[in-house]
Formats: C-alpha cells, sequence, structure tokens
C-alpha cells in the first residue's frame, strides 16, 4: 500500500516536472519567436529606410550591378596586352601601401604592448593607473582611422605618413586590448622569480612575461597587419598616398583609364589575398606551436 | 652541461642559449633597421617643411573658440554683427552684445578683450594698441590710407594700399575699401543650443529650468519645454537633425550590412563545411566564394556598388554585407566543422527528421559562437560605416568629410569626432552586453 502511493506520488511528480519543464520550453520558444519577429522586423524596415534615403533605389540598381564591372572588364580585355605595364608601374605604390601597414603595425604593436602590460593587473608598474591605461585603450581603439587621418592630412599634407599615424594609433587600441587579455593568462611565477633576484620592471616584463606571450602577440599583429593593409588602401583612397590614392585617379577619370583600374584592382586583389593566406598559415603553426 | 649532455645526448646548452641571444638582439635589430628605411622612403626628414603649423594652430584654436564679425560696409554705410561672419549666426537689427555700443548712426565702439578698444567712426577706424600706440586707417574711394605712430610697419599688420590686416592677441581687424571688419575670439561652441532668432538665446541654465517648469508660455501655441526643444533641435547653426539622422544612418549601414551578411553567410557555411557538405568540388567553390568576397576589399566593393546604386547607407550597407559575407562564411563554416557530431547523433536516435536535427543538434552548438561573432563584427562595421560613409557619401563620414574639406568650421569638426566616438563606444557597450546576456541566456541550447 504504502508502495503504490510512494509509486504514485513519484508519477505526479515526474508528471509536475515535465509540465514544468513544458511550459519553461514554451517560454522559452516563445521569447525566441518574439526575438525573431522584432529582428525581422527591424531588419525590413531598416532596409526600406536605407532604400528611401539613397540616392539610387534598390531595385533600380540590382539590374546595373554588373554594369560598371563589365565596363571596366570590357576595357581591360581590349587593352590586355597593357595591363602587365601597367601593373609594373603601380607597383612602387603598392609596396608603400604595404610599408604604411607594416610600419604602422609594428608601431602599434610596439606600444600596444607596453600599454598592455601597464593595463594589467599584476603586472603594471603603477597598479593605480590601469583603469586610466585601459580608457585609453578604449578610446584609441574607437577611433575611426579616417578621423585622425583626415585631420592630419590638413596639416601635415597628403602622403604616406599621416596614414601611418592614424593607423598605427587604431592599432595600438586594438591590439592593446587583445594583448592585455593574453597577458592576464601568463603565469606571475617568472615575474616573482626575476623579482627575487632584483629585476626591475622593465627586465621582468621583457625576461619574465614576453617570452610567454609572444606567440600569441605574434599572431593577433599578424592577423592586424593583414586587416592594416586594407586600411592603408582605403586611406590612400581619400588622399593619403599608396595605391588607393592612383586607384581614386584612375576612377575618376572614368572610360578610357579603366585598364588602369583593373590593373589595380588584380594587385589589390592579389596583395591580399597573399597575405591573408600567409597569416592564416603561419598563425595555425605559431598557435599550434606554443 | 655534464647533466644536459647525459640525458640530452647531443644537445649542446651552450650553442642552444647562443642561438636564442643571437635572435634576441637580431630581432630588434631587424626592426630598428626597418624604421630607418620607413624614415627614407616615407621622407620624413622633409615633413618638417611641409607641415603646416599655422593650420595646426588654426584647427586647434577653432575647435574650442568662436570669433564675432563687427562688419561695417564702406560702400553704403550700416553696421552688421555676426557669429563667425555667417548670415545664420547674425544678430538681428538693432540688438548686439554688450561689447558692441552703437553711439550713432555711424559711429561704432567695439570693446576688444584686455580692455582695448576699436573705433569705427564712418570710413576711419581707430585702434590703440597698449604699448605701441594709435593706429588709424582711412578708407577713401583710392584705396586704404594707413598711419602709423612708428614709422615701419610691424610683422603683425600687413598693409598695402587695398588692404590693412591687423592682428593682435585680443582680436583682429581687416580694413578694405568694401568693408572694415572688427573680430573678437569668444571660448566655446557658439550658438550650440538656441540661435539667435531663438527666445531662449542667451538665457542661463537655471532660468531656462524655470521657464520650463513655470507655465506662462513664450511661443504662444507650444508648451516652453516643447519650444525649447524644437529650438534645439532645428537649430540651423549646428544642424542638429541632421547629425543624427547621419549618425542614424551609419548605425543603421552597420546593423544591416552585419546581420545582412550574416544571413547570407549561414546557409553558404553549412554548404563549405566538410561534415555537412558531401562533395568537395561543392566545398571547394563556396570557399572560393568566401576568399573572393574577402578579397576583393570594402574599398573597391564600395566603389562598384555606388556606381549601380548612387550615394547613400543603402551602397554602405551593401558594401558591408558583401565583404562580410565572406568574413562570416569563413568563420560560420569553421564553427561547423567543429561541432560535436555526438549531440547530433543523440538528437537522430530520438527519431528527428534531417531538418529537426540541424535545429535541435547543430544550430544550438553554434549558436553562441555566432551571435558573438556577429555582435563582435557590429561595433567593427560601425567604424568602416563611418569610413565607407566618407568614400561613398553618407550618414556621419559624408559629413566630417564635408566639415573638413571646408576647412573652417573646425569646431564642427571636433563635434562629429565626439559623437563618432560617443558612437562607437556606446556600440561597443551595447554589443557587449548583448554578447553576455544572449550566450548566457542561451545556455540551456533550446
Amino acid at each position: 500500500m504504502s508502495d503504490l502511493t510512494a509509486g504514485q506520488a513519484g508519477v505526479a511528480r515526474i508528471g509536475d516536472v515535465q509540465a514544468a519543464y513544458m511550459t519553461m520550453t514554451r517560454r522559452k520558444r516563445m521569447y525566441g519567436g518574439v526575438m525573431l519577429v522584432v529582428f525581422i522586423a527591424l531588419m525590413v524596415s531598416g532596409f526600406r529606410v536605407a532604400d528611401g534615403r539613397n540616392a539610387g533605389g534598390f531595385w533600380d540598381g540590382i539590374g546595373n550591378i554588373f554594369q560598371f564591372p563589365g565596363e571596366v572588364l570590357a576595357e581591360a580585355g581590349e587593352k590586355i596586352a597593357n595591363l602587365p605595364g601597367l601593373m609594373w608601374t603601380f607597383l612602387p605604390s603598392l609596396i608603400e601601401t604595404i610599408n604604411i601597414a607594416a610600419a604602422s603595425t609594428l608601431l602599434g604593436a610596439i606600444m600596444a604592448v607596453v600599454l598592455s602590460l601597464l593595463a594589467t593587473r599584476g603586472l603594471a608598474k603603477w597598479p593605480r593607473l590601469v583603469g586610466l591605461f585601459r580608457r585609453v585603450m578604449d578610446i584609441l581603439r574607437a577611433f575611426p582611422e579616417i578621423v585622425i587621418a583626415l585631420v592630419l592630412i590638413f596639416i601635415l599634407g597628403g602622403g604616406p605618413v599621416p596614414a601611418m599615424i592614424a593607423i598605427a594609433l587604431h592599432t595600438t587600441g586594438a591590439l592593446g586590448k587583445l594583448f592585455s587579455e593574453v597577458n592576464e593568462n601568463a603565469s606571475l611565477k617568472p615575474v616573482e622569480g626575476l623579482r627575487s633576484v632584483g629585476a626591475g620592471w622593465g627586465q621582468r616584463m621583457w625576461l619574465g612575461v614576453i617570452p610567454q606571450v609572444a606567440p600569441n602577440y605574434l599572431s593577433y599583429a599578424l592577423l592586424r597587419f593583414e586587416i592594416n593593409i586594407r586600411a592603408s588602401a582605403i586611406l590612400g583612397f581619400v588622399g593619403s598616398g599608396g595605391i588607393g590614392y592612383d586607384l581614386k585617379n584612375a576612377f575618376s577619370w572614368g572610360q578610357g583609364r579603366y585598364d588602369e583600374v583593373a590593373a589595380i584592382f588584380l594587385l589589390l586583389f592579389g596583395t591580399i589575398v597573399f597575405f591573408d593566406q600567409l597569416s592564416g598559415r603561419y598563425r595555425n603553426k605559431m598557435i599550434g606551436g606554443a | 652541461m655534464i647533466a644536459t649532455a647525459d640525458i640530452m645526448p647531443g644537445f649542446d646548452a651552450a650553442a642552444h642559449i647562443r642561438r636564442k641571444r643571437m635572435a634576441a638582439l637580431a630581432v630588434p635589430a631587424v626592426i630598428l633597421a626597418y624604421f630607418i628605411y620607413i624614415f627614407f622612403a616615407f621622407d620624413i626628414p622633409g615633413l618638417a617643411e611641409r607641415a603646416r603649423m599655422d593650420n595646426a594652430r588654426i584647427l586647434v584654436a577653432d575647435s574650442y573658440s568662436y570669433k564675432t564679425h563687427v562688419t561695417r560696409d564702406n560702400r553704403v554705410g550700416g553696421v552688421t554683427i555676426a557669429i563667425e561672419g555667417e548670415r545664420k549666426g547674425t544678430w538681428p537689427e538693432g540688438t548686439g552684445p554688450d561689447w558692441v555700443t552703437r553711439e550713432s548712426e555711424d559711429r561704432t565702439l567695439v570693446a576688444l578683450k584686455r580692455g582695448q578698444e576699436v573705433v569705427i567712426d564712418g570710413d576711419v577706424m581707430r585702434y590703440d594698441v597698449p604699448g605701441y600706440g594709435l593706429i588709424e586707417t582711412q578708407v577713401s574711394p583710392g584705396g586704404v590710407a594707413l598711419s602709423l605712430p612708428q614709422g615701419d610697419v610691424p610683422d603683425w599688420i600687413s598693409a598695402s594700399s587695398a588692404r590693412v590686416d591687423i592682428t593682435t592677441d585680443a582680436g583682429r581687424v581687416t580694413v578694405t575699401r568694401a568693408r572694415t571688419e572688427v573680430m573678437r575670439y569668444h571660448f566655446g561652441w557658439e550658438l550650440f543650443w538656441f540661435t539667435l532668432d531663438s527666445p531662449f538665446h542667451g538665457k542661463s541654465f537655471g532660468e531656462l529650468l524655470g521657464l520650463a517648469l513655470s507655465g506662462e508660455r513664450v511661443v504662444p501655441d507650444r508648451s516652453n519645454l516643447a519650444a525649447m526643444a524644437h529650438d534645439v533641435w532645428n537649430n540651423q547653426m549646428w544642424q542638429h537633425k541632421d547629425v543624427m539622422g547621419a549618425i542614424f544612418e551609419t548605425v543603421l549601414m552597420a546593423f544591416l550590412g552585419t546581420m545582412g551578411a550574416g544571413l547570407v553567410a549561414l546557409p553558404l557555411a553549412f554548404a563549405a563545411a566538410r561534415n555537412f557538405s558531401p562533395l568537395m568540388l561543392v566545398r571547394a567553390a563556396v570557399r572560393r566564394v568566401f576568399d573572393f568576397l574577402r578579397g576583393v576589399d570594402a574599398l573597391i566593393w564600395t566603389i562598384i556598388l555606388s556606381r549601380a546604386f548612387g550615394p547613400g547607407p543603402l551602397t554602405g550597407a551593401l558594401a558591408i554585407l558583401v565583404t562580410d559575407t565572406g568574413t562570416f562564411g569563413k568563420l560560420f563554416s569553421e564553427a561547423l566543422e567543429n561541432v560535436d557530431a555526438r549531440e547530433i547523433e543523440g538528437v537522430q536516435s530520438t527519431g528527428a527528421k534531417p531538418l529537426q536535427r540541424y535545429r535541435f543538434g547543430v544550430i544550438p552548438q553554434i549558436t553562441p559562437v555566432l551571435l558573438s561573432q556577429l555582435l563582435y563584427y557590429l561595433e567593427s562595421n560601425t567604424r568602416s560605416a563611418t569610413i565607407i560613409g566618407a568614400i561613398t557619401g553618407g550618414g556621419i563620414g559624408l559629413l566630417l568629410t564635408q566639415a573638413i574639406i571646408t576647412q573652417k568650421d573646425w569646431e564642427e569638426v571636433s563635434y562629429y569626432i565626439v559623437l563618432i566616438l560617443v558612437m562607437v563606444m556606446v556600440m561597443d557597450s551595447v554589443s557587449g552586453w548583448l554578447r553576455r546576456r544572449l550566450i548566457a541566456a542561451d545556455d540551456g541550447g533550446h
């Protein structure tokens, strides 16, 4: 008898649990459904607003989407013999673009190493200023490169230097955040060991922390380098040297110099794909080996 | 040393450390050599000559101060007072700031900083500079005559027969045949809240608060608070309405581009993942499409798309969408390749159909990765949308480039920069907050 009641109670309890579980699941699904509806509504209305504020509408433009690439390809096809020569002509600009990216990545990474060490609890030279250095990195990261570049172009004139400084500052903020996350996982034992033999802050960081985190730093810096090549091409387009500047000139000339546009497109595409693959391969190697 | 050799035969510790020490010295040396190359390749020594420090001074001074022009028309007479000399900043006839005194129809006293004063008396301008003496100009149909207390023209005055320019630390005076203009500098951003034609101009915060709370209407058909909001929103000088519209456009570009790319990339990612797409050919083809979309880069997509759609937020959104479809496709397909096959088997063992297997076996596993990537890119794309807007013409990027090209509205440039920073940081914290919320809430997997 007592067994039976216990069994019944057990069944009832399982029923309760099942009912409670089903209501919970149903509620969760309902929330999910509501969020989906809100999301779709946002997408559709956002698209309509963007369409309304655009100079040309989506449905008018979609038919012309291949017109410009078609014109460029047609003209490049006619003058296909020119292409290798043109690519050779634009090679110095391409090297400048890559140099801007490389120099700014290096500069930014060096500043990011220092800033991130100062902004990591347990490693910081001045533990009270950790918050300050974090805010500095947040602000540097929030600056779109173009803002600094345009202001610097006004002061320094055109050329690669404004772009280099602008990208380096943004890189400092972006890498600094990633680096300080890496630093947090570094073991403090070598640092304490070095401290016990009287090493200064610089020596503790250089000999105790950097060897631990260098592979991760390098991997993030390589990824940044690839991003910065794109950024440096874009900044060239708004007035700082490099291949972006040539692209803008060839492009605003219009028909007749589309062979140049095609040559620059090809160079840029090849460079980006090359460094994308390169950084992907070495990043895998470094993280795998570390 | 002996111990190492015993444990690991053939391992020379001394040589190993020597190699490490070499590397430790070689890496900084290579970096240094590269920077020396960059120093000359970018012509940094020549930069000092090309740099326009006067531009930098104008930029800094203009970003936190403004000037008011008191102008006498030397052809027909009459004095106008205008902030930055702009029509929309002109004081209405008969009014003016308290440092300008209209003694008669054609005699005006302008008090500059440090107690200095300029008198415009018809065609004559008198400016007594302390420690130098009285400067007087006389405008006649033949030109501008300048008389100085001492013989030589100092370098802060530039004079010709057609134009005299006097710049002191208290202000600036320009005299030509057409007009005599006195400029006084003030700290701050002028007319940021209310323009001169608003009844609320020149009132202190306390007065405004009092007006907002009191019932007496300044503008008959609106409550005071609504009238204030209307005047700020429709401010002609700073155009808050248009600027906020531009910020909205930029955020819209980032949102539509990122989410659209996620929607397009997800189904394609299944086709590119090894464990979901059995056909090697399909997989390779989809992956090449992703590489192509990413490799062409946002810059070129923007150029191509702006040819088809014209300038505006839609073009920017589509440029982000196309580029990020490549990025998301790669990231999502990597996430899909890492899903745990046992969960799918578990769902299958309960008799689930293929679609249900995806819904309950795969989607819950990849949602956190997916959402966190989407939200991370949403923040980063707000910055890209600013840049793309500057290229294709839309959003705050366009306003910023326009303000910089005019080279005089630096206070507006600094305002836009502050707004962009705030926008990016808000998007950063919103996306971070959402990421934590959604991923924590999704632990159940249903």
